[in-house]
């Protein structure tokens, strides 16, 4: 990995930080169950990890949250930081089929992308934060479990629904390939 | 919407006196023991020790109340929510029940349970400190050099240190977009049904990404100009060499690592039990 970043990726691993510390800390949208909150940020991890791959979306994921944490709460709950950095590496990695810098993103991308973020944040959410807090935090089983479901659906909406819009307006502003025709 | 993010603070003290690289292992070192251990007896050392620190850091409570008043929330509602949905958890670890007051159903209250949420309790308590002392008092370039300097390739040192000093700069922006979609008429408060507002955050957030977009490219243009990550090393302007006191404070913090560690796990659980 070391070496072969490119300096797009490294200042998109930056600038991408920053924009999910500020997603994270004043655009929320309280679900009306409590202490549960659509989460921009998440869906925001998604197009990014979508547009600059794997290795970006990954720490996006990892240093973006590890910095809102420290800079909002002083403390980092490093078992759903770990969590970002999964969801932003696995969509980075099974999305990299879409061509979304040649415009392309019809039914068929809509479908592939939301297939790929479904699973990975339901493994991620589901499975994988629970299972971290009780290994790290020793927190009770069903109240670990339940956490990481109503966050897991949560960001699951939040990713299907602004994830998709972001994505569907970033392949407008791109040309698409093949779009030039030969005048008779 | 005010401007309440944590950041570097000037101060004169000990502990800003000590390099990035120190107090960046010691947090490590810190958060990693808090994380590990469940013993009473090495937390509440944590918790003194983290209190007298924070004392030697000149770092009056009014610069960080407003965190502490969210911390404190967010621990309440936890606590609440483990009592609700495992009262019996101490009583599972800890393998006996000692009864204060019989409730309805398993919702009694025992010992146990009070002293297993106690600890969860002091847990956070242990790593708030080390982790706001080390955000306070140390500057965002040395921090990027410190990165660097434990082993981290420069280039995410840089991308962390890129995202420290853009933070405001996005906040700004963000700013400049909320109140403007607000003056057309975007209302973002609670009064909007959940799915305008959904509509209405993203025609806040897709300026902000695309702004940030352009951001990325300029920069990098600029950095790539400046033939950015050419070599494989690079030198740092705010790095600071260790001093004895560096190297004092880390020998302490590994035989503090080590002592935890060994009274922590020498009876094979993480759990101290008194009962």
């Amino acid at each position: 990995m070391k070496g072969n970043l490119s300096i797009r990726t490294i200042v998109a691993i930056g600038i991408g930080a920053a924009v999910y510390v500020i997603l994270g800390r004043f655009l929320t949208i309280p679900t009306g169950i409590p202490n549960t909150n659509i989460e921009t940020a998440v869906a925001f991890l998604a197009f990014m990890a979508v547009l600059f791959g794997p290795v970006a979306g990954g720490l996006i994921g990892l240093i973006g949250h590890a910095l809102k944490d420290v800079l909002l709460w002083g403390s980092i709950w490093w078992s759903w930081v770990f969590v970002s950095l999964f969801i932003g590496l696995f969509i980075g990695l099974f999305a990299r089929r879409i061509a979304i810098e040649n415009g392309e993103f019809g039914t068929k991308q809509i479908i592939s992308f939301n297939v790929v973020q479904v699973i990975v944040q339901v493994i991620g959410w589901f499975l994988l934060a629970p299972l971290l807090d009780i290994i790290i935090y020793a927190e009770p089983a069903n109240k670990v479990f339940t956490q990481g479901a109503v966050a897991g659906v949560s960001n699951i909406i939040s990713v299907g629904v602004i994830g998709t819009i972001l994505l569907a307006a970033y392949a407008k502003t791109r040309t698409k390939g093949n779009s030039l025709s030969k005048e008779a | 919407m005010a401007v309440n993010i944590l950041g570097y603070m000037e101060r004169t003290s000990p502990i800003h006196k000590l390099s990035g690289i120190t107090k960046l292992i010691v947090f490590l070192i810190w958060s990693s023991v808090a994380m590990l251990t469940y013993d009473t007896r090495v937390l509440l050392v944590l918790l003194i020790a983290s209190l007298v620190i924070f004392q030697l850091s000149k770092i009056q409570l009014k610069d960080i109340s407003f965190v502490l008043i969210i911390i404190l929330a967010f621990l309440a509602l936890n606590n609440v929510a483990i009592y609700l949905f495992s009262p019996q958890e101490g009583v599972q670890i800890y393998g006996s029940s000692h009864v204060i007051w019989d409730g309805i159903g398993r919702y009694n209250l025992t010992w146990e349970q009070l002293f297993y949420q106690m600890n969860i309790t002091l847990k956070y308590f242990v790593v708030i400190p080390a982790a706001l002392l080390f955000i306070l008092t140390t500057h965002p370039s040395e921090f990027a050099a410190s990165l660097n300097k434990v082993g981290i390739s420069y280039k995410i040192g840089i991308a962390v240190s890129l995202a420290l000093r853009y933070i405001p700069d996005i906040q700004r922006d963000f700013r400049t977009i909320a109140q403007v979609q607000q003056t057309r008429g975007i209302d973002l408060s609670k009064n909007e049904k959940l799915t305008k507002r959904l509509k209405n955050v993203i025609s806040i957030m897709v300026p902000l990404i695309f702004s940030s977009l352009d951001r990325i490219e300029v920069i990098s243009n600029a950095m790539e100009l400046r033939s950015f990550g050419k070599h494989k090393q690079r030198t740092w302007y705010s790095a600071r060499p260790l001093l004895k006191a560096d190297v004092f404070t880390l020998m302490i913090s590994l035989v503090l690592f080590i002592a935890a560690m060994v009274i922590t796990f020498h009876d094979g659980t993480r759990f101290y039990n008194p009962f």
